[in-house]
């Protein structure tokens, strides 16, 4: 499909402001040299590679980066981070898109992944430690893949490294109240 | 009373098409002083000049004003207009109504008509107080210092001494030749470096008019333009050159191998060498780091073998004082030290992946292997060698903002050589752009892409050793992929940074350098060759990076600068600089650490009062050679003493009246 | 050295023999870890890649803890450390962050503490320290070591070694006796944190970095992560059905391999608990 350039003045300054509030960076710096997709762990399965995903940043084409599962897919590595060129914390603005596309509920492309983030943070809000065998169990019936991983939590069982109790913590309220933050600010968007 | 005419330029439409000229000069004609006043279309032209000529004569003028452009544009041609009409040039004021007002101001014409005013009554102010001013001579001394013998010193010491001007030469390392020696051919021509080259350093050694000193430095330099004083420390060589031969026994026999630089590391020398068979002068230095003798441990070899007796291990670095009336800094580039910065490709602990300086060695015959291109490793032929741009330009995190400017047209020979010289070879070359500005060679480019050469357009991420493989990370970005190369050598393109010690050089002649590290220029399109001090001319690398056709292309134009300076016995200095009132000057010296010039010096004068002994006291004294009126001493001065002559501390005040009161 | 020990959730379950070993190495070192009371998940990859707040905050209440008790933070788990030492840089430079979080845990915490990785606190350690309590030398294993991501990425956060070509890992285990090797894999990526939400593409990785290991002539793995621990280890099986290969390299972490030259017992150490045999590395060492 032909990208249509024309016009798009105002949507390319406001998402080049979103994204630098959001993460800190300036996209407008990005050279597009690939230094990012050639060292990008994961680049090969992604729909967008890293550096087209600044590209389509660059032109205002959010919503093809908001639904792409490359943002998903990143594993946090920096290893594009470390060696940008043009010092981009690349990582950065990776975790500013997933976050945005999260609360705007576009997980479509990569559904196990943001379900898997959403489960955890439900462990931490609920005990404030992670509670693995819980973990576990909850996204296997989530996803309804129930005995995935199952030969390794027999093992992990039976070494006793995985309890059967959830950790409890006396701070919880403490943990819960950052998370009753974090909804009122993004209610607050 | 100053009898002062005003003439105000429309410049065509340019200011009158903005202001209204006529009424300009029938308002400047109410201003105290002025007795005549007129506008006319061009009064740069010949007939506008003659005008003011006329006006002068007619009207028995003694002070000009031109309200027209900027006078960095024409205050020279209307100084001269001045004195051709029988007045001192320094007579003459200018108001800007050009870039000042006319140009920054067309949409509001007539705001631009109010402000027009105050600047004309603002130069007639300072008109009515201006006073004549003599420019003095200073003597020149027909003499150039040329530092760095690379291509750049090289060409510029010739140009000027086939013009018939004594040059000293001064390099620092033992040869002359710089780095376009140790390329084996040229882009985009492929003539070859060294046949090019080595004529030309013949040729510099063999001038009756130019002084070499090799493995020398200079020391100090004191002075002023067309008046330098040179010191050059000779480093101690160890071997006599007046006795040597340039036989070649001591660097045959010596035990002691090291390092080899000229090589880039890849072969070895000895401790006692020339750095290339055709090296100027052709006679050895003793590497006192590396011999044996230095090290104290048993040897001697050279001196026992010397069939003249030249070797004399008590040689002492010695100095030599020139005067020299002008100067130009070559002092070239030298590759950016990527071991440091790219752990991403090893940081030098792969031995196969090299510099493009080596490879240039690699291919030459005159190099460690021959001519052959082998790998450092293990001496195989590499079949897949991959060439990597930009590492350390165009990369502010990790090396300079800047491009390098000839990498990509050096890649193309590179890569166009390993697919001639190396049967079933493949050249990879990752790129971000390719920028071929100059004659032949964006076709050399395309060429080299003929011969089969893969360019890859993507910043390289990491390299690795995997077996007897380099494993080569990158991206194709029009692919939007990652992709890979196995390959058996890879060659950086690393940025060219000035050479090391150019602050040193840069400090000691006074010139300032930018924020990269390279000699500023004084303007970077109009005096491209000239630094910001007067007598000192900048040419090749150590200005900014770029090829061997623009360097040698500058460093003629540096010598046309110099011959220019040194085919006058005499030269004026500048009338508008600082003058000491020595009666109210108390002698704090506070202007001497102001003056970027070093023109202050103390100095003790004998006052006699009347009626009382005469006594001595301090006061300060500016050099009229190297004072360029900058006025920075105007302003340290407490008691007001020290004045530049022509913005004077009353005459300044007059304008602000004129404009605010 | 006294530091306020961050174990962080991994260690109190997978990566129980990290912890384990890390308190009794730490103890014959002279470094006294005093564990954080009640300290809560930092948030790990799942709080950064949703919310930035969120990703500050967790970290910040434990760092406050650790203020209170006036000590610097020591944590084992590189996921954890490169979290806290985020967010620290966050609290000691961004004011306004700084009021909100601060605000919502009941603090007032300006980034005064600094957070090291156990690894960064053993290379404080004086050489002399470690070699004099050498009994069992390394001498017949040749380690890979393996630095993963968050140990030295992004380097305006870790910092304290290259994040290309790190060397404090191979540095302790050498004064162990051991030989590491040099290998083009120190810090690439072995993509844990999609090893349950995407596991082909988590063993695709894995797969590589032991091919890498193995081809440098490693008898053994050390790491520093509980991350990267599990997700080499325990899926290795996984690789060996997925690619045919027939991989069986020990992963331990770093802690156990110089507690084994101290002559602690495995026992103490938790060697057993792994899920790729490691009797043959255990024998080798004797």
């Amino acid at each position: 499909m032909r990208v249509e350039l024309t016009g798009r003045r105002k949507e390319r300054e406001n998402l080049l402001i979103q994204v630098a509030r959001a993460s800190g960076q300036n996209i407008a710096k990005c050279y597009q040299c690939g230094k990012c997709t050639a060292g990008c762990p994961v680049a090969v399965e992604m729909d967008i590679p890293p550096h087209q995903v600044m590209r389509l940043l660059q032109l205002g084409l959010k919503d093809e980066v908001l639904d792409s599962s490359a943002i998903w897919l990143c594993a946090s590595c920096a290893t594009c981070t470390a060696r940008c060129p043009r010092d981009i914390d690349i990582a950065a603005v990776m975790d500013a898109l997933r976050a945005r596309a999260g609360r705007e509920g576009r997980t479509r492309s990569a559904k196990t992944i943001a379900l898997f983030h959403d489960i955890f943070l439900n462990a931490i809000q609920k005990h404030g430690r992670v509670f693995e065998l819980g973990l576990a169990i909850n996204y296997n019936l989530k996803t309804g893949n129930l005995f995935k991983d199952a030969d390794l939590g027999r093992v992990y069982f039976t070494r006793g490294k995985i309890g059967l109790k959830a950790p409890k913590i006396k701070g919880g309220d403490e943990v819960r109240r950052i998370f009753q933050k974090v909804k009122q600010m993004e209610a607050g968007e | 009373m100053p009898r002062i005419g005003v003439f105000v330029c429309w410049c065509g439409s340019n200011i009158g098409g903005v202001l209204d000229c006529p009424q300009l000069a029938r308002e400047a004609a109410s201003f105290p002083g002025v007795v005549y006043s007129v506008d006319y279309k061009y009064m740069c032209s010949e007939p506008g000049q003659n005008l003011i000529i006329e006006a002068i004569k007619e009207h028995r003028l003694d002070r000009v004003v031109v309200a027209s452009c900027s006078p960095r544009l024409h205050e020279e041609t209307f100084r001269k207009a001045l004195a051709r009409a029988g007045l001192n040039p320094y007579l003459l004021e200018m108001a800007n109504l050009r870039e000042h007002c006319s140009w920054v101001h067309a949409k509001e014409p007539e705001k631009a008509q109010v402000k027009a005013v105050d600047l004309v009554r603002r130069a007639v102010a300072k008109a009515a107080l201006l006073q004549p001013l003599v420019s003095s001579q200073i003597p020149v001394t027909k003499r150039c210092l040329v530092i760095g013998g690379g291509i750049a010193g090289i060409q510029c010491a010739l140009d000027i001494a086939d013009a018939g001007h004594e040059v000293i030469l001064v390099e620092r390392e033992p040869t002359i030749g710089g780095n376009m020696v140790k390329l084996d051919k040229t882009f985009p021509t492929l003539d070859c470096s060294a046949c090019i080259s080595t004529p030309k350093m013949v040729a510099v050694a063999s001038h009756p008019n130019i002084k070499l000193y090799t493995y020398a430095e200079v020391a100090e330099i004191g002075g002023y333009i067309g008046n330098f004083k040179v010191k050059i420390k000779q480093k101690a060589r160890y071997v006599d050159h007046d006795k040597c031969t340039g036989c070649g026994t001591c660097w045959e026999k010596c035990p002691s191998k090291v390092p080899d630089d000229f090589n880039g590391g890849l072969g070895t020398r000895k401790a006692i060498y020339i750095p290339f068979p055709q090296a100027v002068p052709n006679k050895p230095v003793i590497d006192a780091n590396h011999c044996r003798v230095f090290n104290n441990k048993k040897c001697r070899v050279c001196e026992k073998l010397c069939p003249t007796g030249a070797i004399d291990y008590e040689q002492q670095d010695t100095f030599i004082d020139e005067e020299v009336g002008a100067i130009v800094v070559a002092t070239g580039y030298e590759l950016f030290d990527w071991t440091k910065a790219y752990g991403e490709y090893g940081y030098g602990m792969y031995p196969d992946v090299i510099t493009g300086l080596q490879f240039e060695r690699l291919v030459n015959a005159a190099g460690p292997t021959g001519g052959k291109i082998k790998r450092p490793s293990d001496g195989k032929e590499p079949k897949t060698v991959v060439f990597v741009k930009c590492v350390g330009s165009r990369d502010e995190a990790k090396g300079k903002s800047y491009c390098s400017r000839v990498c990509c047209m050096y890649t193309a020979k590179h890569a166009h050589q390993l697919l001639e010289k190396v049967p079933d070879s493949q050249a990879y070359i990752f790129y971000m752009d390719v920028r071929t500005p100059g004659k032949g060679y964006e076709e050399f480019y395309q060429r080299t892409v003929q011969d089969g050469a893969i360019y890859v357009r993507g910043r390289v991420s990491k390299i690795y050793q995997s077996g007897d493989k380099l494993v080569v990370r990158g991206a194709d970005t029009l692919l939007g992929r990652p992709v890979e190369v196995k390959a058996d050598m890879v060659v950086l393109a690393t940025a060219m940074q000035p050479a090391a010690g150019v602050e040193t050089t840069a400090r000691l002649v006074g010139a300032p350098v930018d924020q990269d590290g390279f000699i500023q220029e004084a303007h970077p399109k109009l005096r491209p060759v000239e630094t910001h001090t007067a007598g000192v001319y900048v040419a090749g690398c150590c200005q900014g990076p770029k090829d061997i056709p623009d360097t040698v292309a500058q460093a003629s134009g540096a010598a046309a600068k110099v011959v220019g300076l040194l085919s006058h016995s005499k030269m004026s200095t500048s009338a508008m600089i600082s003058t000491v009132n020595e009666a109210l000057c108390t002698g704090c010296m506070l202007c001497e650490p102001v003056c970027p010039y070093k023109a202050i010096e103390p100095k003790v004068i004998t006052e006699r009062l009347p009626g009382q002994p005469p006594r001595e006291r301090t006061v300060a004294a500016v050099n009229s050679g190297l004072c360029q009126g900058c006025g920075c001493c105007n302003v340290a001065c407490r008691p007001g003493a020290i004045q530049v002559k022509g913005f004077t501390n009353e005459q300044m005040l007059a304008e602000v009246d004129a404009i605010c009161l | 050295m006294k530091y306020a020990y961050y174990p962080g959730c991994s260690l109190h379950a997978t990566a129980k023999e990290f912890d384990a070993s890390s308190r009794v190495v730490s103890r014959s070192l002279g470094i006294e870890l005093e564990e954080i009371e009640d300290w809560s998940c930092c948030g790990a990859t799942s709080a950064h890649a949703t919310n930035h707040f969120l990703s500050i905050a967790l970290p910040a209440r434990n760092l406050a803890l650790a203020a209170r008790m006036g000590l610097d933070v020591a944590a084992p788990c590189a996921a954890c450390y490169n979290r806290l030492a985020g967010a620290n840089k966050v609290m000691r430079n961004d004011k306004e962050m700084r009021r909100k979080v601060n605000d919502v845990i009941g603090a007032e915490y300006h980034g005064e503490v600094t957070v090291k990785s156990l690894l960064e606190v053993f290379a404080s350690v004086e050489r002399e320290r470690i070699s004099s309590q050498v009994v069992k030398p390394l001498n017949n294993l040749k380690i890979a070591c393996y630095y993963g991501c968050l140990l030295v990425r992004p380097p305006a956060v870790t910092g304290f070694d290259d994040p290309e070509q790190p060397v404090t890992m191979d540095r302790i285990l050498q004064i162990c006796g051991a030989e590491t090797l040099e290998w083009g894999y120190k810090t690439e990526c072995c993509g844990a944190s999609l090893g349950l939400s995407r596991e082909p593409v988590a063993l695709r990785l894995v797969h590589d970095i032991l091919r890498m290991a193995v081809d440098a002539g490693a008898d053994c793995l050390a790491c520093a992560c509980p991350l990267c621990q599990s997700n080499l280890d325990a899926r290795q099986e996984h690789v060996n059905r997925a690619f045919g290969t027939k991989f069986k390299v020990p992963v331990f972490y770093f802690t156990q391999l110089i507690g084994l030259a101290m002559g602690i017992s495995s026992r103490d150490l938790k060697v057993h608990s792994h899920f790729v045999d490691t009797s043959k590395v255990l024998q080798a060492i004797g």
